[in-house]
């Protein structure tokens, strides 16, 4: 119980991503939604870092580098494409945005 | 003894910070307590000898992306409370599936490749900066190349998207149209 091995890390984990999945999915504002990611991303971040400690290995380290990159440049772009949004319509709801549906 | 404190501890402020930011009904809540949760992160990150994806961590993400959140709420509505999705029976039972697979998944994975071997091992007598300078800048250097023309790109279509009148180029108007345009601006500051 007091030995904190790789099972703990990889349950919490599991535990935020949960979390994060909840979010994306019974949201409805576009910003809570990039929120919900950003969770996940995070979520996913633990999990390499503690992979990495436990087999002695740098690889997940890198790899949550490149997600956090990633997540960075997402957010740039993501809220640009909302401000655009924004301005066109006045409402961030994503219900708005079925204009394809069939 | 002390590690499993630091972790319990770490590990309750963390979900319960998220858990507000996914339910919270108030939008400037869920920044500050995703804010929040980041710094949290970055303490496993530390507590795993990760000490520069830890500071990475509170940089980029407490930085940088809540100050561009920040940033972004400026133009959206954000006193008014935030709409929630009406509970739809199927898409909470999904939830709990694919939730439930999900954690066989993530702990099953190590149980069943336990014979995993290191690619990149930890040199001796180097500190954890020293060792990813070291793996980043020889075995991961294209990605990283390829990691910086995205951020680039990002920051490009960011401004294009965020800017105004950035559909016009001055390169490809000719003079009168510029003059044209200055003088409309002049009208409407005089006005």
């Amino acid at each position: 119980m007091m030995e904190i091995g790789l099972n703990h890390y990889l349950v919490l984990s599991t535990i935020l991503f949960s979390i994060g999945l909840i979010g994306v999915m019974r949201r409805k504002n576009l910003l809570m939604l990039f929120f919900a990611t950003e969770i996940l991303l995070n979520s996913v971040n633990i999990a390499f870092a503690a992979i990495s400690h436990f087999y002695g290995d740098l690889t997940g380290q890198m790899f949550a580098f490149f997600v956090i990159a990633i997540a960075a440049s997402e957010v740039a772009v993501g809220l640009g494409l909302l401000i655009v949004w924004h301005k066109r319509h006045n409402a961030i709801d994503l219900d708005l945005m079925s204009t394809m549906r069939g | 003894m002390f590690e499993a404190i630091a972790f319990y501890l770490f590990a309750f402020l963390t979900i319960a910070m998220f858990y507000i930011t996914v339910t919270t009904s108030q939008a400037l809540y869920a920044l500050t307590a995703l804010a929040a949760g980041m710094i949290f992160i970055s303490a496993f990150f530390f507590i795993l000898g990760a000490d520069f994806l830890g500071a990475v961590q509170i940089v980029v993400y407490s930085g940088a992306v809540m100050a561009l959140y920040a940033f972004g709420m400026m133009f959206f509505d954000t006193t008014r409370e935030v709409k929630e999705k009406a509970a739809n029976k199927f898409i909470v039972t999904g939830l709990a599936t694919i939730s439930a697979i999900l954690v066989v998944v993530i702990v099953a994975a190590p149980i069943v490749a336990d014979n995993i071997t290191a690619y990149y091992p930890m040199t001796e007598g180097a500190g954890n900066t020293q060792e990813v300078g070291i793996v980043l800048f020889t075995k991961y250097l294209v990605p990283f190349e390829l990691a910086a023309v995205m951020l680039l790109v990002a920051m490009v279509s960011g401004i294009v998207l965020a800017g105004k009148k950035m559909d016009l180029s001055l390169t490809l108007m000719s003079d009168r149209e510029i003059l044209e345009m200055r003088e409309e601006k002049n009208k409407k500051v005089l006005s």
